[in-house]
């Protein structure tokens, strides 16, 4: 974080509010801009990096739509700044799938499982399971249900998405033994 | 043979662009977008005496500062009212600024241009309004008594009093043997979906044109409705619906205020301007629904068969009446469910409060009219001591009566005739999903725990698929690709698959192929819009019938490329063939080719049908009279009358014998929409209705204090079901075909939070023993009631013949 008092875009004296260097890892590349401290690390990917698949629902921490996953723990972007974060490596909704497009077992299993309708939780929903299924890779119905309550859905009744949980345990089970299995 | 895909669990083909953040919401188009914000009325009622925008003026990134005196003529003007109808004697909307006057805390005042949201918020807060509060009317039975007025020049705060009756309701109560008055109360909730509101608007100077993106169920009503407001020609306006967050009936509203300001001040600014929606601004300024106090009387004889139905309604329609009086129509006609009343009666006031507007919410009058309705049904059970079940199973109208005439006007303006449905087979199947028969047992079983646990059951009709009509264009482009577009938008509900497994049907090409557009204006101009459970209905034959067209002349052209009858031919994964020797066909990608002669080709494909490559006969013209050059096709469906879906709920819950906490142990659904398109979506809409039922019932209410101001206006306040509140639902499916379109099908939308309320009431009251009689109920009502009942307030409710005898 590199403050600029004063200025603006790195101007010294112009107008406006100071503004800052942020540069975080995201999705495994290296990223910076130049904005206020009170820029939103949800704003902040959206508007200034141009990652619109992370969503904004409730801008007080409540919805979880806008989850991310910083230094691999699930966050909400909403309730942080971009410059408290500056250094952090952060993985958002776009940064799930293999480089190759491979999706996720999650993205996956919420395809399969009609886990998702209009699709505007889906993002905070994605970080949040992948981030779960790495702490507890066999999940039962309980611990499922368990793991998404604290994100909110208005279109599935959730009970897909639980279902979705369990079948991408099974598919990341699946693919990691598969893994085991080469020479 | 092409595997038929309607009737199969078809993959979403939106799911690809969602799960990996590539959809495009309104906000995320367009990063060089002015941002708005707005000054909204901290007050309820009030008159502005003054705004003073000297303050903001100095702020960073400020662009421009708009108040109602700004406006030009025709925006200066009260919004649209979108629905008139001859009972609606006094309805009244918002301006797109308020002028003179607030009428609700939340109603747009200022608006704020800036570089970006954040200093259009720092100016926002500089702004002062001078304020000279007025007293607020809010509640529906103050507004009834009228000691204050919202709108000065409306008496009685009355906006609409409408009267329907079927025979002499009140004779036939009066001389029924038996007969019960019931006082009943549904709070307000809303839609709340995850997106808010949103628009982008982008003016083109160089060609005088606008393109406006609007998280709207109705595109081309948006497109209509800003060309008049803007004075442009419809040719010169695009709205397009991108993917949209949710909608559940508050985004078919249009235009709201901002819908018509953003792309007023694009234009006036020359740049590119938008507003997000934030979450307090959805609360306060968007719509709510579902508030109602109700009256019923009924008289029955003592097979428990009604004879008379008598109700009153209350219906807060808050400060303005855009939608009309859609939402208490729906109610007073849906409210009779599978039954036959005997006489009907029922007479609603809709009156104004000092509160955000009321317009549909997924459901949309239904389930407080289902609220009413079970509600009787339950306490007719109670007086005459049968089966909840039963009595409800004596009222049903017979599969042999269809189609129905419940004598009445729906809300399309045309008679509410039931057109298929078996109830007694749903009864059955519910009765049998849920275990009805042996709930007894398990009731004594839980006594013997110490657990306390009560079942009900509640039903409903829905009438789905209202008109006027939507259209369907299906083109078979010259690279065997399929577009299908519609007018009408999707908020989720998986239109593009759905559309894409009839068209694949009807046309006989692979899904792949298919791409479907809706609420792109460019793509299609006549449309309605998504309600009312209308798509599969309305779209899903449209696009039906479009494709039955394209078909039938790709069969012909193909027919003179073969030299073969078109009656002999079939169109299987994309190739026209001849039935039995499919070695000679042409594919589909060839005969759009041929289906436009050509003077000029572009590649290999398009020499085929250059002038001097196609022959044939020289004394026609090679585009025949009455024929249109392309392999494409546009039709519409128009129905006479809606389609009639229904569904029974059944739910087991208990109730926490010291707190008062309410589970819900099981929740089992029997829906019959007709022919089902794509069962996993309908299911995956059933699950959402259902959570939104439950939410209805037993968490979301909108808490206005005395002063009008909205207390729980944050997701922290107003309690939407998290994973851990919604119970599993067990689904059965009757397929009742509908007699009134190609396809057979009924809506299948809002179908799941229809029978909520009515449901756990009915449910609740059975582990309590005493009448539930308003919803939502909250533990601590609950904890309340128990007392009142323990000091001997509340009557106790005589228990089924059938779950129980004399247990309590």
């Amino acid at each position: 974080m590199t403050p600029v008092p004063g200025s603006v875009d790195g101007v010294p004296g112009a107008a406006g509010e100071p503004r800052h260097v942020v540069t975080l890892t995201v999705n495994g590349v290296v990223r910076s801009a130049r904005v206020p401290a009170r820029r939103l690390l949800s704003d902040f990917l959206r508007h200034d990096l141009g990652l619109t698949g992370t969503h904004v629902g409730c801008e007080h921490g409540v919805c979880g739509a806008c989850t991310v996953l910083l230094d691999a723990a699930p966050v909400r972007a909403c309730l942080l700044f971009a410059v408290s974060v500056d250094g952090c490596a952060v993985t958002t909704v776009e940064g799930l799938a293999a480089p190759d497009g491979t999706l996720h077992p999650v993205q996956q299993a919420f395809g399969e499982c009609h886990a998702l309708q209009c699709g505007f939780c889906t993002p905070g929903f994605l970080t949040t399971v992948a981030a779960f299924l790495e702490q507890n890779p066999a999940p039962d119905e309980e611990e499922a249900r368990e793991a998404v309550s604290g994100n909110l859905c208005r279109c599935t009744g959730y009970q897909n998405i639980v279902a979705a949980v369990r079948r991408a345990a099974d598919l990341r089970a699946a693919s990691s033994a598969g893994e085991g299995d080469r020479p | 043979m092409t595997t038929r895909l309607v009737g199969e669990r078809v993959p979403r083909s939106e799911d690809a662009r969602l799960v990996t953040g590539r959809g495009t919401f309104v906000d995320d188009v367009g990063h060089d977008a002015l941002e708005v914000a707005f000054v909204r009325s901290p007050l309820a009622h009030a008159r502005v005496r003054d705004v003073d925008v000297t303050g903001a003026l100095d702020v960073d990134g400020l662009v421009a500062i708009y108040t109602y005196e700004d406006l030009p003529p025709s925006l200066a003007e009260p919004l649209p009212l979108l629905i008139p109808h001859p009972a609606l004697t006094e309805p009244r909307t918002g301006y797109p600024l308020a002028k003179g006057e607030v009428k609700h805390v939340g109603e747009a005042v200022v608006m704020v241009v800036a570089e970006d949201r954040y200093r259009a918020e720092d100016a926002a807060e500089r702004i002062v309004v001078d304020l000279e509060p007025l007293p607020p009317v809010v509640g529906v039975e103050n507004a009834a008594r009228a000691e204050r007025l919202v709108h000065a020049d409306v008496p009685g705060n009355v906006s609409a009093h409408m009267v329907q009756e079927v025979g002499d309701a009140r004779a036939a109560v009066e001389s029924a043997p038996h007969s019960l008055e019931l006082h009943l109360a549904v709070e307000r909730s809303a839609s709340m979906p995850l997106e808010g509101k949103a628009v982008h608007a982008r003016w083109d100077d160089d060609d005088s044109s606008l393109r406006v993106y609007s998280s709207t169920q109705t595109s081309t009503s948006v497109r209509a409705a800003l060309a008049a407001k803007l004075d442009l020609p419809l040719a010169k306006v695009e709205v397009i619906a991108p993917d949209v967050g949710g909608g559940f009936g508050v985004k078919i509203v249009h235009p709201w205020p901002e819908e018509v300001l953003v792309p007023w001040a694009a234009r006036q600014l020359g740049r590119a301007v938008k507003w997000t929606e934030d979450r307090r601004e959805h609360f306060v300024s968007s719509a709510h629904e579902r508030g109602q106090v109700q009256t019923v009387r009924v008289g029955f004889d003592d097979e428990g068969r009604l004879q008379g139905l008598d109700v009153e309604i209350l219906h807060d329609n808050g400060a303005y009446t855009p939608y009309g009086i859609i939402v208490p129509i729906i109610t007073a006609t849906q409210l009779l469910g599978p039954y036959k009343p005997g006489a009907y009666r029922v007479e609603f006031t809709s009156l104004y409060t000092n509160t955000v507007m009321v317009t549909p919410y997924r459901g949309a009058g239904r389930p407080q009219g289902v609220f009413a309705m079970e509600r009787t049904m339950d306490a007719i059970a109670d007086r005459l001591g049968l089966d909840r079940a039963e009595v409800r199973a004596r009222n049903f109208v017979r599969p042999e009566e269809m189609p129905y005439d419940q004598g009445l006007v729906f809300q399309d303006g045309r008679p509410l005739v039931y057109d298929s449905g078996d109830y007694p087979a749903s009864l059955e199947k519910l009765k049998k999903l849920v275990g009805w028969d042996e709930f007894a047992t398990y009731r004594e079983q839980a006594r013997a725990e110490g657990r306390r646990v009560g079942i009900g059951l509640a039903c409903y009709v829905e009438g789905t698929g209202v008109g006027p009509y939507e259209g369907g264009h299906v083109h078979v482009e010259p690279s065997g690709r399929v577009l299908v577009a519609t007018g009408l938008t999707s908020q989720g509900q998986g239109h593009q698959t759905m559309l894409a497994q009839i068209v694949a049907d009807e046309l006989g090409v692979p899904f792949d192929d298919i791409t479907v557009t809706t609420g792109d204006t460019r793509r299609f101009g006549y449309a309605v819009g998504t309600f009312a459970s209308r798509t599969a209905v309305m779209s899903g034959n449209a696009v039906a019938l479009a494709a039955r067209t394209v078909r039938e002349k790709a069969l012909r052209i193909a027919g003179e490329a073969l030299e073969a009858d078109p009656g002999d031919l079939e169109i299987v994964d994309g190739v026209v063939r001849v039935k039995g020797s499919p070695a000679a066909s042409v594919p589909l990608r060839t005969v759009a080719v041929l289906s436009n002669p050509l003077r000029y080709s572009f590649d290999e494909e398009s020499r085929r049908a250059t002038q001097f490559a196609v022959g044939g006969d020289m004394s026609k013209p090679p585009v025949a009279e009455g024929d249109e050059p392309g392999l494409e096709g546009r039709e519409y469906y128009s129905p006479t009358q809606s389609t009639f879906a229904n569904g029974m709920h059944a739910a087991v819950v208990e109730t926490d014998p010291d707190t008062a906490e309410i589970r819900v142990l099981r929740y089992c659904v029997v829906h019959d929409c007709g022919t089902l398109v794509n069962p996993q979506i309908v299911e995956g809409q059933i699950h959402g209705g259902v959570a939104q039922g439950v939410g209805g019932a037993l968490y979301e209410r909108m808490v206005y204090d005395e002063s009008g101001q909205l207390l729980n206006a944050s997701f922290m306040d107003f309690l939407m079901p998290y994973a851990s509140e919604v119970p599993a639902v067990e689904t059965d499916h009757l397929e009742t075909p509908s007699p009134l379109n190609p396809l057979g099908v009924k809506g299948a939308g809002e179908a799941g939070v229809i029978p909520g309320m009515a449901l756990l009431a009915s449910a609740i009251e059975d582990a309590e023993g005493f009448r539930i009689t308003s919803m939502p109920i909250s533990p601590s009502e609950l904890f309340a009631l128990r007392a009142r009942f323990a000091a001997g307030e509340l009557e106790p409710v005589r228990r089924d013949a059938d779950t129980q005898e004399g247990a309590f």
